[in-house]
Formats: structure tokens, sequence, C-alpha cells
């Protein structure tokens, strides 16, 4: 691989340049949008008290650093996600594999794991500020409460979907149901699970 | 060579559904005799794979009986798919039933070893399956299964997923590997070319629900590996009896 011809030198550069446009047409973009919303507000197009705009946005944020510690609150912001985030996928992991184990409590609790999901949690709100107090609590709980059932369901569906012909062969080696899940199960479906994070972390932000 | 291995009498099968009851073998009665290739061949659907998973263990039988000459016969299944597992190297898929079993160990792991070298993959160990062209999958998926050091092979159209030039090539390397490793080995296809070339005995099996409609016992003069096989002047004369027998009509 080291001893590359000319033509892959070639198709190497070609990639690379075509990197660059791309981010080239990004950031343009960005820069575009900036500097309409600016001047729109500027001229008064836009009502800046509804949408502000970028200069007083910029400002905003520098006296808030200033006077109001804002690195301390972005802090306390991670350190929700984090906790909801994990609490809630190690959560959905644990129960999609009981589920998974047990078929007849994957059927008993099916319906209920649907209800549940579709309930209006953002508008349980204050009623979890009652039930957990206004802290820190709350808010993890309230992310934990819109993406555990998510995940579930999620994980539950992704380890059903396993290849029917790996277990076969398992099965055809005597395997134990613990081999089973170990073996194929969970390793299959790795890709499946980090996904589910990946929409973890974004649905734990609609929690905070 | 010509003792009894295995007894097959009255294996009945039927499968459950909501709305009813299908019968898949009705009544099937079958020797095999150890060191024995067998070739199972039949209309689609009618119940060939289901005799193999009987005979493996993953499903439970309706009725008859399935008896083998010695206790605790270790039982090597291989399916049409190759099934190596991605995220493992050829090695380690290799040693998947090993492991499985608990019989892992310095001896066990050095046979596989052996096998992977005599037949051409020892420069693959440590490469993953998806580098690996189709024929070869299939070679490597046949020593995960010689690994375990089976009494008997079951083999559930192993080829049927390669190309027409690939099949032929490894349905050579296969035979050689079975017969050299001296197993007895049952194997469905709906390739007719391919039992007869390969096969002791060739099984027909009427359409569901399955009785054996005839067996055939494979005599070729000059008989040498199935791609020679081909050639012997009685191939001809038993795909056109097995061909007449299974009455295809579309």
């Amino acid at each position: 691989m080291s001893t590359s011809s000319k033509e892959h030198q070639q198709y190497l550069k070609k990639q690379r340049k075509e990197k660059i446009i791309i981010i080239i047409f990004q950031l343009i973009i960005l820069v575009f949008f900036l500097a309409l919303w600016e001047i729109a507000a500027r001229l008064g197009l836009i009502n800046t008290f509804l949408s502000s705009s970028p200069s007083l946005v910029v400002k905003t944020i520098g006296t808030l650093f200033v006077e109001n510690d804002l690195l301390t609150h972005i802090g306390i912001t991670i350190y929700e996600t984090v906790i909801g985030f994990a609490i809630s996928s190690i959560l959905g992991l644990l129960v999609a594999t009981l589920m998974w184990w047990n078929k007849r409590l994957a059927k008993i609790i099916d319906p209920y794991l649907t209800v549940l999901n579709s309930l209006p949690k953002v508008a349980l709100g204050p009623l979890i500020i009652i039930w957990v107090g206004a802290s820190i609590n709350s808010i993890v709980f309230m992310s934990l409460l819109i993406c555990v059932f998510v995940s579930i369901i999620n994980i539950y569906n992704d380890f059903k979907q396993t290849d029917n012909s790996y277990l076969t062969l398992l099965k055809s080696f005597n395997a134990s149901k613990k081999q089973l899940y170990f073996k194929v199960i969970l390793p299959s479906n790795v890709k499946n699970i980090i996904n589910n994070l990946k929409i973890n972390i974004s649905m734990t932000f609609i929690g905070l | 060579m010509s003792n009894k291995f295995l007894t097959i009498s009255h294996l009945k099968k039927n499968y459950q559904t909501q709305k009813d009851e299908i019968e898949a073998l009705k009544d099937i009665n079958l020797e095999v005799k150890e060191g024995s290739f067998i070739s199972i061949v039949g209309p689609s659907g009618c119940g060939k794979s289901t005799l193999l998973s009987i005979l493996a263990n993953l499903e439970s039988k309706s009725g008859g009986s399935v008896v083998f000459n010695k206790k605790n016969v270790v039982i090597g299944y291989m399916l049409q798919k190759d099934c190596l597992f991605p995220w493992l190297t050829i090695l380690d898929n290799c040693l998947l039933g090993l492991k499985i079993k608990g019989t892992l160990n310095k001896e066990s792991k050095d046979y596989v070893l052996h096998l992977l070298k005599t037949y051409g993959l020892e420069d693959f160990i440590y490469h993953y399956p998806s580098s690996l062209s189709g024929g070869m999958r299939q070679r490597v998926a046949l020593i995960r299964t010689l690994a375990i050091k089976p009494d008997i092979l079951l083999l559930d159209e192993p080829f049927s997923a390669l190309d027409a030039m690939t099949r032929v090539a490894l349905s050579d390397d296969v035979y050689k590997m079975i017969k050299l490793e001296n197993k007895t080995a049952i194997m469905v296809t709906h390739d007719i070319s391919e039992a007869v070339s390969l096969s002791d005995q060739v099984v027909v099996f009427t359409k569901r629900p399955a009785v054996i409609k005839k067996i055939y016992d494979i005599e070729l003069t000059g008989r040498s590996t199935p791609t020679q096989n081909r050639k012997c002047k009685e191939f001809n004369y038993y795909y056109d009896m097995i061909w007449r027998d299974l009455d295809v009509h579309i």
C-alpha cells in the first residue's frame, strides 16, 4: 500500500479536493445565513425581540460568561445529559435482554411498553417536579422517561431480527441460551446498539 | 465400511400451525452405513431439510425412531449459508464449535490449524470472512464443522449458494475432505448431478408428506472424484432415472 501508483495518488488527490469543496460550500451557506439574519435585523425587517440577531447572541453569551458563570451551567447540563443517557441506555439493553431471554415476558409487557412510550412525557413535567423534586434528579428522570422505552423497543426488535441461521448453527453445536446471547445476539447487534446510543443522546437533550 | 451406523424407522414429522397440521414426513425408513455418502433429493418443500434438522436434534420428531449405533454421537451440521461470523477471524470462526462445546484445547486447536493448512487457507487465518471468496468461505464452514470431529456430517444444500463453476470445483474439495477424514455424510440437494457424482447412495423423496420413493445404489465404473464421476458411462442412466422419479412439472 505504501508503494502507491500515480493513478492511486491522483485518486486520493481527487478525494481530498472533493472533501474541501464540500466544506467550503457548507461554510458559505453558514456565513450567508448569518449575514442575511444580521442584515434583516439591522434593517428592521424582523423583530429582534423575537428572533434576536447574530451580534446580539454573541454579546449575550459574552455577558453570561462574565456575570453568570456560563461554564458551570454548561457543566451541569453535560452532567445531566451523561447521567440520563447512561441510565437509559443500560436500562434499555437490560430490559431488551430480559425480553429476548423470556419470550413470554416480552409478550406480556409489549402493550404496556407501547402505552408508556406514547405518553406525552413533556406534559408530565410539572408532575415529575412534584414527585421527584425540583432538582437535577427530576431533569434526569425526565430524559430517562423519554429515552428508555424507545431504547427497549428498538434494541429488542434488533435482537429479534438477528439472522436465524447464526442461531441454528450454534444450536447444532448444542449451545446454551447464554452462549447464544453472548456469541451471537450481542456481537451481531453491536452496530444497532451504538446507533441506538446515538439516538439516545439527542433524545436526552429533549428531556433537558 | 459395511456396519450399520444409523437406523431411521417410521420417522414422522408434523408441523403445527394455528390453522392446521402440516404433515412433512410421513414414514421414513433408512439405514446408513458407516463411512458412506448419502444424498437425498426430492421436490422442493418435501421435507428433506426437516429430516436433517431432526437428525441434528434441532427439531423434535412426531413419531418413529432414530437410532445411532453408538452413544454420544457427535453431529456436524452444515447449512446452505456459510454462516461465518463477520466479527470473527477465520481461525476464530473455525474454533467456534470447539468453544461452544468446551473442548477447545491445544490438541483440538492444532487439528483445526492442520485442516486450514491442508485445505489451503493457512494464509487467511487472521483475515475476516469478508475478504474471502464464496468458495473459500464454504471451505472454512466445512472446517468449522469438521473441527468438532463429528461422527456424521449433515449437509443441507451446502453448495447451492455458489456459482456453477465454484460449485463443481468445491464439491471435489469437500468430497476429498470428507473421504480423507473418513466421515459418514448425509447431503440434501436438489441438484441431481451433484447427488449422483458424490454419493454412494441416492435417496429419492416423494412430495409432501414425504416417504422414500426409491433408493439408488450408485455404481460407477472407474469411480474417482465427483468431477471425474460425471464422465462415467452410468452417470446419465442414474440422472435420467432420478429425473423421472422426481416427476417435475412446472
